[in-house]
């Protein structure tokens, strides 16, 4: 008998608990939001049924996963700083920065269309770590922690590139009401892999999968990943045992900026081939969200951003419904938020179990202490 | 993941160096701080002679601070309020954006002083979202602000849709004008005479009169009231009662918990007083600022006014004059776009005498570094005629990454901000 209890056994009440902390969450965030539209005069059930038939057409999936890729990669990047307790929020003006310096590297150069494209991420990736830099300097050398400095960083890089867009880079011609970059030549573009009618799935579908991979491979099965979770996970233990934590606060941000300069490419060489005043922005902050969600794991980030995809591409067909697309982003905040509040509440459930297995095991083991 | 804003020494680092010359050591804090200003208004005055730039101190610029600083102000008492009680609050933007919001509401309804009040329980929304995250359920505090953040800007998106949207002047970024404007008042005969001395552009005097008249002429009866909401929160916080037990929370929970104090219901409280502070900065902008609330108003003053926080060191009187700091910056690249290169020059000047104390206690290659950027800035000073306003633009975030860069390092926030606390799990 002592031995049944003993032997290691799958706690299931636990795996329920974990499947299910996601479905709850997004109960608690389809109930609020419901509330927000009845308090506002507008019927639920109108919203929800026009995502639910969405849901139903193969297009919307690849658009869902046209918009995830971006959302994925960002964050990626967020995860990475996440990793060793470094938040940085400067992702977007990271990728923006990193946008404007590729297509004026990339207008000027030549060459065979892989090489071109590969030309352009490596840009990317570093523009992004240099402005990821000046926060990571200033954070090592002079203790300014990362959460202002990168926000005054996007700041910044907004006022700098409008500078840069308006003064060198952009072609006026008389009537266009929206300026442009020159555009990249077509070595540079991103080819599609699906294609129907207007939806499409260009190749940086794959760039995120092996970002996934890599991601994974370093965190978890480098050396450099180790370091970095343990630093992350107790400082003052981590310098004890050598590892230092200028440097890896330095490589952990710069890496994190690295991978942020990618996110503008599935606009910039996959859609739109140059730099214009009609970007889509934001989605260095939707990335945070998205690695809360995804809990920073690779898969977990790849669900979550498909459900920010998803979500953002059905937000035009609520539209057409009456229904104000901003649901969508409200929704999304409360998702973040109930889901960080359920992981918490299922912590403590499973710590519970926990203990309480263990003090049943107790009693086994020594009945008499039981009994006395 | 832990949240803190103020990683400022890593293990293991030996203590900053204080960076107060000697000579003024032995001064008293207030003393310190006269002589702190008045070095500031002759480098000032001194760097106005040289280049011309006259709206450096003119009185269109005090005001401009002055009326710019309040929102920042406001959202940096918000951020004590709440790390005064152990709460890390990031969500200090979206809680602004929310004051914003319900200000322009209630000022386009009712009128300025409703709005304003609107504004304040708009931004206690938020506080109790942070509240409810952060103390009932122990989030992650940051992760918690952030999600405000979202939810805040998301939210007055979606009303401004639906009440906004379809209204004579309103659309879906922007709320019809405010039913009146808050009335302003002059000092009589300070301003009046002051004037004439102001345009004499005489070394400092013509500068102090500047700096006096921007304070004393067309202030709003809401930067009175935001000065006075300040010097009573600091008051209620360091001289009554409810102010040290909200304040030993910050410190040690535990130990506030074994004295008997109502731990959970006083963070509650800071969270909340906290959301009402901001909201207040958010309506200031709408209703005072602008007469409208603008989609993007706030850009970012939520976090500037958590930056002031960490310079003034967690307490209003550093607040206080972090806030109008960043205000002057933001009014000069304002209403005197064509003075801020002569900011570079200050700049210049300010490398120069903290180089000086660099070498004086015998730290050369930062010395060496601090006078390169000096030559840099000086460089820019003389081969920059004017900055382009997208440029110019930059100015107050440039100035507080600087500021939190050269800021004495002998910060200290409260001992337990951003710590998990579980009522009774004290160890």
């Amino acid at each position: 008998m002592s031995s049944a209890a003993t032997r290691p056994r799958i706690d299931w009440g636990g795996v329920a608990i974990s499947v299910a902390s996601p479905i709850v969450a997004l109960a608690i965030a389809m109930g609020l939001t419901s509330v927000l539209m009845l308090i506002s005069g507008l019927e639920p059930s109108v919203a929800f049924n026009t995502v639910a038939t969405r849901m139903q057409e193969s297009t919307a999936w690849i658009d869902a996963a046209q918009q995830a890729v971006p959302l994925y990669i960002s964050a990626i990047a967020v995860a990475i700083g996440f990793k060793m307790n470094l938040f940085n929020i400067g992702v977007e003006g990271q990728y923006r920065v990193a946008m404007l310096t590729t297509v004026a590297v990339g207008t000027s150069v030549d060459l065979p269309a892989p090489l071109h494209v590969l030309l352009c991420l490596a840009v990317a990736m570093v523009t992004g770590a240099a402005w990821a830099a000046i926060p990571a300097l200033l954070k090592v050398h002079r203790g300014v922690s990362e959460v202002i400095s990168t926000i005054m960083m996007n700041y910044i890089a907004t006022g700098v590139l409008a500078f840069l867009f308006s003064e060198v880079f952009a072609q006026r011609e008389v009537g266009d009401l929206n300026p442009k970059s020159k555009i990249l030549p077509t070595s540079a573009w991103m080819p599609n892999i699906i294609e129907e009618g207007l939806h499409n799935l260009t190749g940086f579908i794959v760039v995120a999968a092996l970002l996934g991979v890599a991601y994974y491979l370093l965190v978890w099965k480098s050396r450099f990943g180790f370091q970095l979770r343990a630093s992350g996970a107790n400082p003052t233990a981590a310098k004890t045992a050598g590892i230092n934590p200028r440097s890896m606060i330095l490589r952990a941000m710069l890496l994190s900026g690295a991978v942020a300069g990618l996110v503008g490419m599935p606009q910039l060489l996959g859609d739109k081939h140059a730099y214009s005043s009609d970007l889509q922005l934001g989605l260095g902050f939707s990335g945070i969200a998205v690695a809360l969600l995804g809990r920073n794991s690779p898969i977990g980030i790849a669900f979550a951003a498909l459900t920010f995809g998803f979500l953002d591409s059905a937000a035009r067909f609520l539209d057409l419904e009456q229904i104000p697309k901003e649901i969508v982003t409200i929704m999304q905040g409360i998702l973040v938020l109930a889901v960080v509040v359920v992981y918490e509440v299922a912590r403590r459930m499973k710590q519970q179990r926990t203990q309480e297995r263990s003090s049943r095991v107790l009693e086994f083991a020594s009945p008499e202490a039981a009994n006395a | 993941m832990t949240a803190t804003l103020e990683s400022r020494h890593l293990p293991g680092d030996e203590p900053a160096p204080t960076g107060v010359p000697e000579s003024l050591a032995g001064l008293r804090p207030w003393q310190r701080t006269m002589v702190s200003l008045l070095v500031a208004l002759i480098a000032l005055s001194l760097v106005r002679q040289i280049s011309g730039a006259n709206g450096l101190t003119s009185s269109g610029t005090i005001g401009a601070a002055l009326r710019l600083g309040v929102p920042i102000a406001m959202a940096g008492l918000g951020g004590i309020f709440a790390e005064r009680v152990g709460i890390v609050n990031i969500g200090l933007e979206g809680m602004m954006i929310l004051g914003a919001w319900f200000g322009a509401y209630g000022a386009w309804m009712w009128g300025p002083w409703y709005g304003l009040a609107l504004g304040m329980l708009g931004g206690a929304i938020g506080g109790l979202l942070h509240a409810i995250a952060t103390v009932t359920f122990n989030v992650d505090h940051i992760i918690s602000g952030v999600a405000i953040n979202i939810v805040g800007g998301g939210l007055a998106r979606y009303l401004s849709v639906v009440a906004y949207d379809e209204t004579s002047g309103g659309s879906a970024t922007q709320s019809p004008p405010r039913k009146s404007e808050i009335s302003t008042i002059t000092v009589p005969w300070i301003s009046k005479g002051l004037e004439s001395l102001e345009g004499r552009h005489w070394f400092l005097v013509s500068d102090f009169a500047g700096i006096v008249r921007g304070a004393t002429t067309n202030l709003s009866l809401a930067t009175v009231t935001a000065g006075i909401l300040i010097l009573a929160s600091a008051a209620v916080l360091w001289r009554t009662r409810f102010g040290l037990r909200l304040r030993s929370i910050g410190e040690n929970p535990y130990a506030a918990e074994s004295l008997g104090v109502g731990v959970l219901r006083t963070k509650y409280a800071g969270v909340i007083l906290s959301g009402m502070s901001a909201g207040f900065g958010g309506a200031f902008l709408s209703v005072v600022q602008a007469s409208i609330y603008r989609e993007g108003q706030t850009s970012g003053r939520g976090f500037i006014g958590l930056a002031t926080m960490i310079f003034g060191n967690w307490r209003p009187g550093g607040l206080v004059a972090g806030a109008l700091l960043f205000g002057y910056s933001d009014g000069l690249q304002l209403r005197a776009p064509a003075a801020v290169p002569a900011l570079f020059l200050l700049v210049t000047f300010i490398c120069i005498g903290v180089a000086a104390i660099q070498v004086r206690s015998r730290r050369l290659p930062q010395a060496a570094l601090t006078s390169a950027v000096g030559l840099a800035f000086l460089v820019g000073y003389l081969t920059v005629d004017e900055l382009s306003d997208s440029l110019a633009y930059c100015t107050p975030y440039v100035v507080t990454l600087v500021v939190l860069a050269t800021s004495s390092q002998r910060l200290r926030p409260p001992a337990a901000a951003g710590q998990p606390y579980r009522r009774g799990e004290a160890h």
